[in-house]
């Protein structure tokens, strides 16, 4: 479990984040929603530690995260897998050195062990035959998927992912969501995703939290945005034509 | 600026989390700094050695003077500024670059994002062993160089017969003061230090796009080549007077 407590973040004089408190559920697909600048991936960077908040608390289960020291922050983001916007991995290396990487620096497996888990892990995420291709050899879905697999090398009890899906087609969109959700269900992980895809709200949306103009303005799930009467989350959730025939529809 | 600079470099030299994979690392950016130096850094300090060994013979008007002087100052000329100074400058340029779009780009796509977020000291994996790799590696880029022009003097005496070719095998080997290959290669040292970790750190804080990483090597560069040129002051002052 993650929870947020009246977290605020300003850069400068620009106040992003103000007073978001929220709690994400293990083993669920937490979702945060909102509009590209409401403030989504500086919530996910700051629960992780890349922003440091300007006021209120991150808690990991029992752990204040926000006050330790970096040493205790390293050891606890050994245990957080982080899935990027651009996927992330790193140009110098091949796909499997990539899902290596961590094991490489954290565990002191031998090279077989390494090899054996980053190939489980690739396997998960169904990539196969592109152990020894670079990043920029692969399509944007593989890449992502190769992602997933180094995110979850070290066996995280938390994942977070910023926009998953951006920049792929609808199919894929829905392949990669429905692995993020499968891996959480299965690993029993903590799962934030941030996200401003309707498709992934009403597939995996577990848990979500709207975020409007760095405030939260709603939390529900999948099963009740639909009937919300919040104006802003409906300017949000029926912003496409397709969704606003579909609610003059069911009308 | 200097401060988050200094600051940068606290990350940077601290002790690797784990020291096989460090030397690995020194290993991969030798190669790549280094090695791939080697082809520009010998057509360079070719030609500088003919041009500085005629520029020499054709200022050598005094009858009075012995023609031997000629590769004498050609030759302290190379082992004082050019194989260090001029080198380290144009290192700057290709290593530079290399470095600060190397760092810049994987700062724009979030990789050191991802390596920060994985618990690993992304500077002190990144920077150091490109530090230590050109500190290591340079020195012998300069020595290479001082040879490579001082043959690059004698090739040119011996096809334009500017001056007797005993004559300037004299002077190469006459007054020789051995402590000034030390000179240059403690300057290359200091200058590798420069030219690593300017441009990594105009890398690792670069934001927005493309033409932003283009924009941060090239200031870079220059912001490099302007503290070689005072870091040669300063060493020139402390170790030769």
């Amino acid at each position: 479990m993650i929870e947020v407590k009246n977290v605020s973040k300003s850069f400068g004089q620009k106040e992003v984040l103000r007073d978001i408190s929220a709690v994400f559920d293990k083993g669920k697909t937490n979702l945060i929603i909102g509009q590209s600048g409401s403030g989504k991936t500086v919530l996910l960077k700051s629960i992780v530690g890349l922003h440091d908040i300007t006021e209120g608390e991150i808690w990991y289960e029992n752990t204040r995260f926000d006050t330790l020291y970096f040493r205790d922050k390293k050891k606890l983001r050994q245990k957080i897998g982080m899935l990027f916007q651009g996927s992330a991995l790193f140009d110098f290396a091949t796909v499997i050195q990539n899902v290596m990487f961590p094991l490489e620096i954290f565990t002191n497996m031998t090279k077989n062990e390494r090899i054996d888990r980053a190939n489980f892990c690739l396997k998960r995420v169904n990539i196969i035959n592109a152990n020894d291709m670079y990043p920029s050899e692969i399509s944007g879905g593989m890449q992502k998927r190769v992602a997933i697999a180094r995110a979850i090398a070290l066996n995280p009890e938390y994942l977070l992912c910023d926009e998953p899906n951006s920049g792929l087609d609808p199919i894929t969109s829905i392949l990669i969501d429905d692995l993020i959700r499968e891996i959480t269900y299965e690993y029993q992980i903590t799962t934030i995703i941030n996200t401003h895809d309707m498709n992934s709200v009403m597939g995996i949306g577990d848990k979500i939290v709207f975020i409007y103009e760095g405030r939260k303005w709603w939390e529900g799930n999948k099963d009740i945005i639909l009937q919300s009467d919040n104006k802003e989350l409906n300017d949000f959730v029926f912003a496409s034509k397709m969704a606003q025939t579909l609610k003059a529809i069911n009308k | 600026m200097a401060g988050r600079y200094f600051l940068l470099m606290r990350k940077v030299f601290v002790l690797p989390d784990k020291p096989r994979i460090f030397f690995k690392q020194i290993w991969v950016e030798m190669e790549k700094l280094g090695l791939s130096s080697i082809s520009i850094v010998t057509v360079i300090s070719f030609f500088m050695g003919t041009v500085i060994t005629i520029q020499t013979a054709l200022n050598f008007v005094n009858p009075l003077l012995p023609k031997f002087y000629i590769g004498l100052v050609a030759r302290d000329s190379i082992l004082l500024e050019f194989s260090s100074t001029v080198i380290a400058l144009i290192l700057a340029g290709k290593i530079g670059s290399n470095i600060a779009s190397e760092i810049g780009s994987m700062r724009i796509t979030e990789q050191i994002d991802a390596m920060e977020m994985m618990g690993v000291n992304s500077a002190n994996y990144l920077i150091l062993p490109k530090v230590i790799a050109a500190v290591i590696f340079n020195p012998l880029l300069t020595v290479l160089s001082m040879f490579i022009g001082i043959l690059g003097g004698a090739f040119i005496v011996s096809v334009t017969q500017i001056i007797m070719f005993a004559d300037f095998i004299q002077g190469i080997q006459i007054f020789f003061i051995p402590f000034y290959v030390t000179y240059g290669v403690v300057k290359m040292m200091v200058f590798s230090v420069i030219i690593t970790t300017i441009p990594a750190f105009y890398g690792y804080y670069a934001k927005g796009g493309s033409l932003d990483v283009g924009r941060s090597g090239t200031l870079s560069i220059v912001t490099s080549c302007v503290f070689i040129l005072l870091f040669n002051l300063i060493l020139t002052q402390l170790m030769l007077t």
